[in-house]
């Protein structure tokens, strides 16, 4: 509770809550359409290609001087241009070569990363000392957050999610019949681009809070939980762009407050217990509602069969009520345990006497129509 | 950074075992990357490095020993659970592959890594190591076995490397059956499920095994990048599983006196130098490659037009204007060629002996005459 009291009053903490609510809802919303077109691992590829950008814009900022190094401008510009080169190379071979697309991002996600991790140790080994913040692009550090970050964030957040609202029409094209698009002659491969631009953006705006090696997981795992609550594209993107939102308060005011906590960590098992719980628990797709209608399908079925049975075994005597026990409804194979026959009972088909179980009349209309409509 | 150092001087001791662990290492990896490669299991090698630290970190803590044989294990399992968990996601229909592999192992390393940052943060399994190895200090950890004294990671990746060899070696057909022909392979019971389980566990103990050496990150770039390229440069699995071996030994040994000379970390270095190799084969391979794509198409075009100038001079042979419609001229504006490349076609058409040529007349030869009507289906 006192956690929520200070997240309206402790200042630093609002900067944090705003910044990782606003990566957590644009990643949510692009994600959506990763998800939709099959690239949810696209974002980790980017992400993990992202690092050697950071490294270099550190490198070359450090030797512009004037603190440059550690604009979040710069290091942004460097990630954007090392993530949408990492896109570009799995691109070539993807058009190229016979090799498929998951190795493709997989070279890129790995080699990139490699490099990545090549330049932090040079810059690790630089004698400038302003080098401290860079190692939070691995595993991301919200606490350290600033105000020019979170205005950084919020002004790039704003633009994609006002370019995904600009052309939201052809976007859902582009993710559910991209070959229809092309025949109806919209210039689909700029569309793509500009996707994969945006998913970028996503991507880039939340590795100093999240990390490079967690970040993709923002982009999915918000998506795929919205996906349960709704078949429809506008519902699922909103409910993506909430969750993300969710996920990133969460995550930045928990880890900021327990010490020695990763925040990109944090943040990932947030997003995924919203996704555990809408895999569960959403209306229509939620698992436990598909196993409770099955439990009922099977059980009206076996109602279904007992009645039945019951029925036939009743017209070897003149009165088709004509009463028999369990254990010989059990011997000719009815299986009619206690349950089943309490069914019967409760919707009047069934009644028992003298621990015999006959039908009632009901039960024998019900038993014939069920019969002629040819279901057993 | 001024500093650059070639690496020409002669190499101590320690020097040549980072070398022999890099290559054990890699070789070890490309061995089992082949099948991930060719089965199109890349990210689940990427998942499986990923969540191998949850196993690792829990084992741990059991045993508070770092050397415990029981972290392999552990780890193994863990990549195996990955795996299962992925394919449970699956099977609800819920979600697409691409997103359970992306569903499961953040979370699984995540878990992973908070209880390192939270719970260990005093021994040496930090998260930094996690991702990066050390394989700097392999020399520093040493063990003797039958007599000989070398690093221990030489040791474990050796058995590794081995377990590589056996396990491709024992089921070389069964591997091949059922990654070129899953359906075939359950058709003729060979319990290509079981065999999955099997190559999974082994990417895990190997990926393990590469962990302490170069971390969960690049284990991937190790196991994907050299097969990828041998996959541009041949189409036997034989010759994949060698090239893939020389394409992990190339990359390791260059990775390593690359790190030497930019004075940065082994691991990421042999990371990068398998996408350098990768890059190589994917602009030179022989038949795959973007030069070799390029120069193909170049000579199709020209062979096209060749035949295409042969068939002209047919349709036109003993017309009333043959004269001028086989003329050097006029192909520029029939054919809308234009002048210097129509020249280039009769020049390739004359060195082919297709055409001969008078002054601007061009005159179909005999073979010219055979190719226009086998190219027009009236031979």
């Amino acid at each position: 509770m006192s956690l929520l009291i200070d997240l309206f009053t402790d200042h630093t903490l609002r900067i944090v809550a705003l910044g990782a609510g606003a990566i957590g809802a644009v990643a949510g919303l692009l994600g959506t359409f990763a998800v939709l077109r099959r690239q949810s691992l696209a974002g980790d590829a980017i992400s993990h290609a992202a690092l050697p950008g950071v490294a270099l814009a550190f490198l070359v900022g450090a030797a512009a001087g004037g603190g440059l190094a550690k604009h979040p401008l710069m290091l942004l510009a460097g990630a954007f241009a090392a993530g949408w080169l990492g896109m570009l190379v799995v691109t070539l071979i993807k058009r190229t070569t016979r090799i498929s697309a998951d190795t493709a991002l997989g070279i890129v996600l790995s080699v990139f990363f490699g490099a990545g991790l090549m330049l932090m140790r040079i810059i690790q080994d630089l004698p400038t000392a302003s080098k401290a913040g860079l190692d939070k692009f691995l595993f991301g550090n919200a606490a350290t957050m600033l105000r020019i970050d979170v205005l950084t964030i919020g002004a790039l957040g704003l633009l994609a999610a006002f370019v995904v609202l600009a052309v939201w029409k052809e976007f859902k094209l582009l993710s559910f019949d991209p070959e229809f698009m092309a025949v109806q002659g919209w210039p689909v491969r700029w569309l793509d681009i500009l996707l994969t631009t945006l998913i970028v953006v996503a991507i880039v705006i939340g590795l100093q809070t999240v990390g490079v090696v967690l970040m993709s997981a923002l982009l999915v795992a918000p998506a795929a939980a919205a996906r349960q609550w709704s078949n429809q594209l506008g519902p699922v993107a909103a409910l993506a762009a909430l969750f993300g939102a969710l996920s990133g308060v969460g995550g930045a005011v928990v880890s900021s407050t327990i010490p020695r906590l990763s925040t990109g960590p944090t943040i990932v098992l947030m997003a995924s217990a919203l996704v555990l719980i809408s895999l569960t628990l959403a209306p229509a797709r939620g698992l436990l509602w598909e196993h409770l209608r099955h439990l009922r399908q099977h059980r009206e079925v076996r109602v279904a069969q007992v009645l039945v049975g019951i029925y036939r075994l009743a017209s070897e005597h003149p009165d088709p009520t004509h009463p028999h026990d369990i254990a010989s409804l059990d011997a000719v194979g009815l299986h009619a345990a206690g349950n089943t026959m309490a069914q019967l009972e409760r919707r009047g088909w069934a009644q028992r006497a003298n621990g015999k179980w006959g039908l009632t009349q009901r039960g024998v209309a019900e038993a014939r129509e069920l019969e002629a409509g040819g279901a057993l | 950074m001024s500093g650059l150092s070639l690496p020409l001087v002669a190499l101590t001791q320690p020097q040549l075992e980072i070398i022999a662990v890099a290559i054990v290492v890699s070789a070890a990896c490309a061995l089992s990357g082949v099948f991930l490669v060719l089965r199109r299991l890349a990210l689940v090698s990427d998942a499986i490095s990923h969540s191998i630290l949850l196993g690792i970190v829990l084992a741990f803590f059991l045993t508070h020993n770092l050397a415990s044989p029981l972290l392999i294990s552990a780890a193994a399992a863990t990549g195996v659970l990955t795996v299962w968990l992925i394919e449970l996601l699956n099977r609800t229909g819920r979600f697409k592959e691409d997103a359970s592999i992306g569903l499961v192992f953040p979370v699984l390393f995540s878990i992973g890594v908070i209880l390192i940052s939270r719970y260990a943060g005093n021994v040496h399994l930090d998260v930094d190591a996690v991702l990066v190895g050390e394989i700097a200090y392999a020399p520093l950890d040493r063990l003797s076995l039958f007599g000989q004294d070398l690093p221990k990671a030489l040791w474990v990746m050796g058995a590794v490397l081995a377990l590589n060899v056996a396990f491709i070696a024992l089921f070389f057909k069964e591997l091949k059956l059922s990654t070129f022909d899953a359906g075939l392979a359950a058709a003729l019971g060979f319990a290509p499920a079981l065999l999955h389980y099997a190559l999974v566990s082994v990417v895990s103990i190997t990926a393990v095994g590469a962990f302490d050496a170069v971390g969960s990150i690049l284990v991937v770039a190790l196991m994907i990048a050299p097969p990828a390229t041998a996959f541009l440069l041949t189409n036997r699995l034989v010759m994949m599983i060698v090239y893939s071996v020389g394409a992990a030994v190339v990359s390791s040994v260059g990775g390593y006196f690359l790190a030497r000379m930019l004075d940065t970390n082994i691991a990421g270095a042999m990371a990068a130098m398998g996408g350098v190799v990768f890059m190589l084969a994917l602009a030179f391979a022989p038949e795959r490659g973007l030069l070799a794509q390029f120069l193909r198409r170049r000579r199709q075009r020209w062979d096209f037009a060749a035949r295409l100038l042969a068939v002209h001079l047919l349709q036109h042979e003993g017309d009333a204007d043959a004269q001028y419609e086989c003329s050097l001229p006029h192909l520029h504006e029939h054919l809308r060629w234009t002048e210097a490349f129509a020249q280039g076609v009769v020049r390739l058409a004359q060195q082919q002996g297709l055409v001969t040529r008078g002054g601007e007349q061009l005159q179909l030869t005999e073979p010219g005459r055979r190719l226009a009507n086998t190219v027009l289906g009236q031979s």
